[in-house]
């Protein structure tokens, strides 16, 4: 597996042989030549991260509606953020539940999905690029195409849902109790690029494991949960960080989305789309800075609750970057 | 004594001489009867398996018909749940880019991505190849500073970004969309960088000896062996922009002539002299290229998002 390479390739002993023969150790370092090839990143580093991450610290404890000066306000952004803005808890609430349920449901559906791809003899080129296609769909195009097949007046959906004999099919995106599972639905539409990853995951692990399974006499599901499993945990592990990572910033869908019906209750408002509405709507940059703060300390700690579990459970075949 | 199977021969026919003709064909039925058996239930497994996969091939195929089929329906037609067309209104397709500026959102959604990807192309390049091909002090925490700037969430930087580029008044204009991409993303570094380490270090050291400089070394030697994965960088990057949301709504949505195909499609129904059922005929006609890219070029793609195990 690829990731677990990459984090390989960073300790010592792992290190391709050429870089300790001593007849390169002779050759000058380029160093004029690193600068001006690392150019446009260290440039691009300092201008759109750095720089920005400094200021944006700054300006969470300030006043600041882009033409006046900022105004030190100091806590009183966080105060506001905890104490006063129910946009905020609404936001978090509507934040965690899509991740709660999206994270695990989709970890499994594409392992689901490739497993299955592993499966037959012939033909399963045909199915992964079947797969694999929604996830090419522009997001806007295909929160578009949810929210109007999915709608219950006019979308076809609800009619295959009411000819399989489902009496009274949700409403999906315009009733607030249904409209996450049609965001979490799209997304799963789009699992193909995830798919992939356990895909080669899967093809990774050796035959002569589920050999040696099959010699002990383990059924299907023991040689599953017993080989599989363990070996695709750090793909497991992989998805689930850029999973969380990715969750709080989860905005298109749920614009497009909520664009399209008319979410009064505002079940799609979510972290990201709070910010947006914060920043670039109602102008205040500087609580909109706090609010990004916030969501960089929550995905943070998140993170590092994960890599903390790991250990119990992630197995590295070729030890690991994050040990 | 011969080898191990003729020694296993000759016992077999030492042990089947002492049974009579009948206990032969006896056993030799078994044996047929098993591997039918175990003939039929592989036939049964590969039933089972292509039923699964038939079926989720459904769901998956199932959204992409449905836009095709409402997008050749007329307005009455297309909001009756109906799947089928009748009759075609193959005029749709025409009507879209009369009915809004499809083109001109076709035109700069084209401009931005293309001139976004030589960017990330031109600019991710040379870091990749330092951080692969070179040895010095330092190289591998940049390295691991790259992979953290891939995990930094964008929120954090936007605004200050955003009053930079409105500082430079270049709001709304594409330069917010087309700029940045000069100056390299980590995610292309990264998948180059993985690549380029697999280019055997002998081909730069026979070049070196030869007295090649670095940076022809770069250009006429690496960048030519890793052209799949300079291709894999330039669909990913050309499909983030042509895909992109957030960026053209942050910085284009202001001037009407510069929106792209996701900002205009999202403002459609905001346009009320625009029939719904047109929805699905634009929607149809932004996934196309997307689609039809990744036809020819799906094997790029899957190595490329196997390569780094992230999708750009």
């Amino acid at each position: 597996m690829q990731i677990t390479n990459v984090m390989a390739s960073f300790s010592p002993r792992k290190r391709r042989e050429g870089a300790l023969a001593p007849a390169r150790k002779k050759l000058k370092v380029p160093y004029v030549f690193i600068f001006l090839c690392m150019s446009p990143w260290i440039f691009g580093i300092l201008f759109f991260t750095v720089y920005p991450m400094v200021t944006s610290f700054y300006q969470s404890f300030t006043k600041f509606n882009l033409i006046d000066k900022p105004e030190w306000v100091g806590l009183e952004n966080f105060h506001r953020m905890f104490f006063e803005d129910s946009d905020f808890w609404l936001a978090l609430k509507n934040t965690v539940w899509i991740s709660a349920i999206s994270i695990p449901l989709r970890i499994a559906f594409a392992m689901f999905t490739a497993w299955v791809l592993t499966k037959p003899k012939r033909g399963s080129s045909i199915y992964r690029t079947i797969f694999f296609l929604p996830s090419m769909v522009p997001t806007v195009a295909a929160s578009m195409v949810f929210t109007y097949i999915f709608n219950p007046a006019y979308g076809p959906i609800n009619r295959g849902l009411e000819a399989i004999g489902i009496k009274e099919p949700p409403f999906w995106f315009m009733d607030p109790k249904w409209s996450k599972w049609g965001l979490i639905l799209l997304g799963l539409w789009g699992i193909g690029d995830t798919m992939i990853i356990y895909l080669a995951g899967l093809l990774d692990v050796p035959k002569s494991l589920y050999e040696a399974a099959s010699l002990e006499g383990a059924t299907p599901w023991q040689s599953f949960r017993y080989v599989t499993l363990p070996m695709m945990t750090p793909v497991i592990f992989f998805s689930f960080v850029t999973g969380v990572i990715g969750s709080f910033q989860y905005f298109t869908q749920a614009y497009v989305a909520s664009g399209q019906v008319n979410d009064y209750s505002h079940s799609m408002y979510f972290y990201a789309t709070h910010i947006y509405f914060t920043a670039f709507r109602a102008y205040e940059m500087g609580y909109a800075s706090a609010l990004a703060w916030v969501l960089l300390v929550i995905t943070l700690i998140c993170t590092l609750i994960i890599l903390k579990t790991q250990k119990r459970w992630v197995h590295y075949p070729n030890g690991s970057l994050f040990k | 004594m011969g080898p191990l199977s003729e020694r296993i021969t000759i016992q077999m026919s030492t042990a089947l001489s002492h049974l009579s003709p009948e206990k032969i064909a006896e056993i030799e039925l078994h044996s047929k009867i098993a591997r039918r058996k175990k003939r039929w239930n592989d036939f049964l497994e590969m039933v089972g398996n292509h039923s699964v996969l038939i079926v989720l091939s459904v769901i998956f195929i199932m959204p992409l018909y449905l836009v095709i089929v409402i997008s050749l329906m007329n307005k009455g037609q297309a909001e009756t749940r109906s799947i089928w067309p009748s009759p075609f209104m193959w005029h749709n397709y025409l009507d879209v880019f009369t009915a809004v500026p499809f083109l001109k959102w076709t035109l700069n959604t084209l401009f931005v991505s293309v001139m976004g990807t030589i960017g990330v192309v031109v600019s991710s390049v040379p870091p990749a190849y330092v951080l692969s091909r070179l040895q010095w002090r330092g190289r591998n925490t940049t390295f691991v500073i790259i992979l953290g700037t891939m995990m930094l969430p964008g929120q954090v930087t936007m605004i200050p970004v955003y009053i930079i580029f409105s500082k430079l008044h270049w709001i709304p204009s594409f330069l917010p969309l087309i700029v940045p991409s000069f100056f390299s993303s980590a995610f292309s570094i990264f998948l180059l960088r993985q690549f380029f380490t697999s280019i055997p270090d002998e081909i730069s050291d026979a070049a070196r000896i030869d007295g090649c400089s670095e940076f022809k070394l770069m250009m006429r030697i690496v960048v030519p062996l890793a052209k799949p994965a300079i291709a894999a960088i330039a669909l990913f990057a050309f499909l983030g922009s042509w895909n992109d949301f957030f960026g053209p709504l942050l910085y284009l949505v202001e001037n009407e002539d510069l929106w792209t195909l996701g900002i205009g499609l999202n403002a459609f129904q905001g346009l009320h002299h625009v029939q719904t059922n047109m929805l699905m005929t634009a929607s149809a006609l932004f996934m196309a290229p997307v689609i039809i890219i990744f036809f020819f070029s799906q094997k790029v793609f899957i190595e490329g998002v196997t390569l780094t195990g992230v999708k750009g």
